[in-house]
């Protein structure tokens, strides 16, 4: 019996794989962000463009913690005003941040939000939030940050608390 | 008439080139196997010296002999160099020495590419090398480089290190399209895929996880590239990134990697095992099919490596349940291997003692391995010097013993000579003891609370620690005995027998010892396969 030969279309086939293997490396960035949205994963927020009305329950109480943190060699303070407070599903609550630049020079910087559990986060909207864009602190002034959120009545009965941490980022510019 | 014969003469007497450019230019895959296992050895003896540094800072509590900064470089170095410079191109050494011969084709299906694969890997390794004499030394940042420890806080040499790991990547995945290549088209036409011995099995299914993992690496330090030098933002949350993000992408190479190093040492311990218990292999089917369901689970897995990254309890459910999955088609092959040596006409010659060992020690490493796969149990033994013992026994006793021991069987077919079974038997009892000496006690260490990558420790280590480190020189002095054996056998040896193993089965046996330079110019005959299979 005569030996196979290979055809053409058998390299094709095989060399496609590792190909197509390496563009699917980049498709797993869109994949995971769509992820992280569905199912709030990595604590990732929800944002609302106008105020809702919700069914409100107003015996049913949540409380919300405000935690803040800076990376390394961000030379700015940053805290919450407000330690916690204690919210209704379905109202509208407007919180502030503040932040002091200790330098002579001007400093950019961006927050990212994490909240803590992921099933909560699915349901934590923000209407508006210093986070939406990147922040410029000038020299040695002190700013208060606007948040404005919501806590969507469909989250489930059994988280009593939720947490909201934000991490500053430095920018060059 | 004239010319004819001269060709036909040339054809007949064309053996290997004369002098040292015959290893450079060489495509027979006989000479390319002896390449990358000598190449692989060379690098295990590097990784290895990298571990003696890493076990002599750790003899005793306290910072003796290096900064932790250079500590953190040699561990990092070790995983890679051991991951990517021994264990794998070892395997694809044996994988171009063997396969060919066992499925009956005269060389394998891309000799030039084979060559190319293979001298792209001493490159790769003295680019990875040259990176501990740069400004701000090696990486540091662990052989799994989570962003952004490789991104944003790495050193300028990083970059260096994504070149060679590209360079690595490429390599085994022109090794795999070779071995698919070979396997599926060049097997002798009489052979049908349930005639192929296991180890050409389980190392075409390697292949498939090669050509479908490697990319994906490729892609991640290409993104790290990008990060690092052309402003994109994959694993920057500044940007929009993520650097949890990473770790997804690098386990979903991770995870197939682990069975990439496995699978063809399973396959070698399934050809060793019935030659000595003088029994045909327990359940030859069941043992392709559970080889490719391991494959296929180890795709769908990789988030086990990331309980604490904070995902949701279905995910952990999820990735839990999965793993604990892979204990069924590993059970199959552990138990499938048992029923092979049951009640079998057992002799101890020194391959035989090296497959057994590896029995038990891979399982150990297997059930370790389970116990790291319970979520509320791995919150306390993530990132603890227990995984480390888990995947040194997986790795070490597994991967390498693979090795060890296919080395020790196929030695008398590729050099015709026997090697010293004496010393053998020896160096065998030495690294066995001294293997469980360095890795047995770090099960209690990471249970005690001991993190793993760490230089210096608290008192209540120091036990343990001066334990492992004494087992840990133990175990690395074994390997030059290892290669005095390896060279008096080819220098000294005395001369084998075509098939030196009673009742060994498999077409490698029918040829000459050493095997021909250029062998099964005509395929074995339907007759000769089945008298040569390993099951029936």
């Amino acid at each position: 019996m005569e030996r196979k030969k290979i055809t053409k279309g058998f390299w094709i086939k095989l060399v496609s794989i590792p190909i197509l293997m390496f563009f699917f490396a980049f498709a797993l960035v869109p994949i995971y962000e769509v992820l992280c949205e569905i199912t709030g994963f990595n604590g990732t927020t929800g944002r609302v463009e106008a105020e809702q009305q919700y069914q409100v329950n107003e015996e049913r109480l949540v409380t919300v913690s405000f935690f803040a943190s800076t990376m390394p060699g961000f030379p700015v303070q940053f805290g919450p005003k407000v330690n916690s407070i204690e919210v209704v599903p379905g109202k509208f609550y407007t919180v502030s941040y503040v932040a002091k630049n200790n330098t002579d020079e001007i400093v950019f910087g961006q927050a990212i939000p994490s909240v803590a559990p992921t099933d909560a986060a699915l349901h934590f909207k923000k209407l508006e939030c210093f986070c939406f864009v990147r922040q410029a602190f000038k020299p040695h002034e002190e700013v208060e940050m606007a948040l404005r959120f919501v806590i969507e009545p469909e989250m489930e009965e059994r988280i009593k608390d939720v947490s909201l941490s934000y991490n500053f980022f430095k920018l060059d510019s | 008439m004239s010319t004819i014969s001269a060709v036909a003469a040339h054809d007949d007497h064309h053996g290997p080139e004369k002098g040292l450019l015959r290893w450079v230019k060489t495509t027979n895959h006989k000479d390319i196997g002896t390449l990358y296992l000598w190449f692989a050895f060379s690098m295990l003896l590097l990784g290895g010296a990298f571990a003696m540094g890493i076990r002599a800072e750790l003899l005793h509590p306290g910072l003796q002999l290096m900064d932790p900064q250079f500590f953190n470089q040699l561990t990092t170095m070790h995983g890679l160099i051991m991951v990517f410079g021994a264990i794998m191109p070892a395997f694809v050494g044996l994988a171009n020495w063997l396969i060919p011969m066992m499925v009956g084709a005269p060389d394998m299906a891309l000799p030039r590419l084979n060559n190319w694969s293979f001298w792209v890997l001493p490159f790769a390794g003295a680019i990875l090398l040259s990176t501990f004499f740069m400004e701000g030394g090696a990486p540091a940042f662990g052989w799994t480089f989570y962003a952004p420890l490789s991104t944003t806080f790495a050193p300028d040499s990083t970059d260096f290190f994504i070149f060679a790991i590209h360079l690595l990547g490429f390599s085994s995945i022109m090794g795999a399209i070779n071995i698919i290549a070979t396997v599926l088209n060049m097997k002798a036409p009489e052979m049908r895929l349930m005639d192929m011995p296991l180890f050409v099995w389980t190392w075409l299914i390697t292949s498939f996880l090669l050509i479908g993992a490697m990319p994906v690496l490729a892609g991640a330090v290409t993104m790290m590239l990008t990060d690092r030098n052309f402003g994109t933002a994959f694993f920057d949350a500044t940007g929009g990134g993520d650097p949890v993000m990473f770790q997804h992408i690098f386990w979903f190479f991770g995870h197939p990697e682990v069975y990439i190093m496995i699978l063809p040492a399973f396959g070698v311990i399934s050809h060793i095992l019935p030659t000595f218990a003088r029994k045909p292999l327990f359940g030859y089917a069941s043992m392709v099919y559970a080889t490719a369901s391991i494959a296929f689970l180890s795709y769908i897995v990789w988030a086990h490596h990331m309980f604490l990254t904070g995902m949701p309890v279905a995910g952990e459910l999820y990735f839990m349940y999965a793993t604990m999955l892979i204990a069924v088609p590993t059970g199959v092959k552990v138990f499938n291997w048992v029923a092979t040596i049951w009640k079998g006409s057992m002799t101890f010659e020194t391959p035989m003692l090296w497959a057994l060992s590896f029995v038990i020690l891979f399982t150990i490493g297997g059930f370790s391995g389970l116990m790291l796969g319970i979520v509320p149990a791995d919150i306390q033994y993530h990132d603890t010097y227990f995984v480390v013992a888990h995947f040194h026994y997986v790795l070490v006793t597994g991967a390498l013993w693979g090795i060890i021991a296919a080395v020790f069987y196929w030695l008398p077919k590729w050099t015709g000579k026997m090697y010293n079974e004496t010393l053998g038997k020896v160096h065998f009892w030495w690294a066995m003891i001294s293997v469980n000496v360095v890795f047995f006690p770090q099960h209690f260490l990471g249970l005690a609370g001991m993190p793993r990558r760490i230089p210096d420790y608290s008192l209540q280590f120091a036990d343990f620690n001066y334990i492992s480190s004494i087992g840990g020189f133990a175990f690395g002095l074994s390997f030059v005995l290892f290669a005095y054996i390896v060279v008096d056998c080819i220098r000294n040896g005395k001369p084998a027998d075509s098939r030196p193993w009673y009742s060994a089965k498999g077409l490698e046996w029918t040829l000459s010892s050493p095997a021909p330079y250029h062998s099964f110019n005509t395929p074995p005959t339907r007759a000769e396969i089945l008298e040569e299979s390993q099951h029936s």
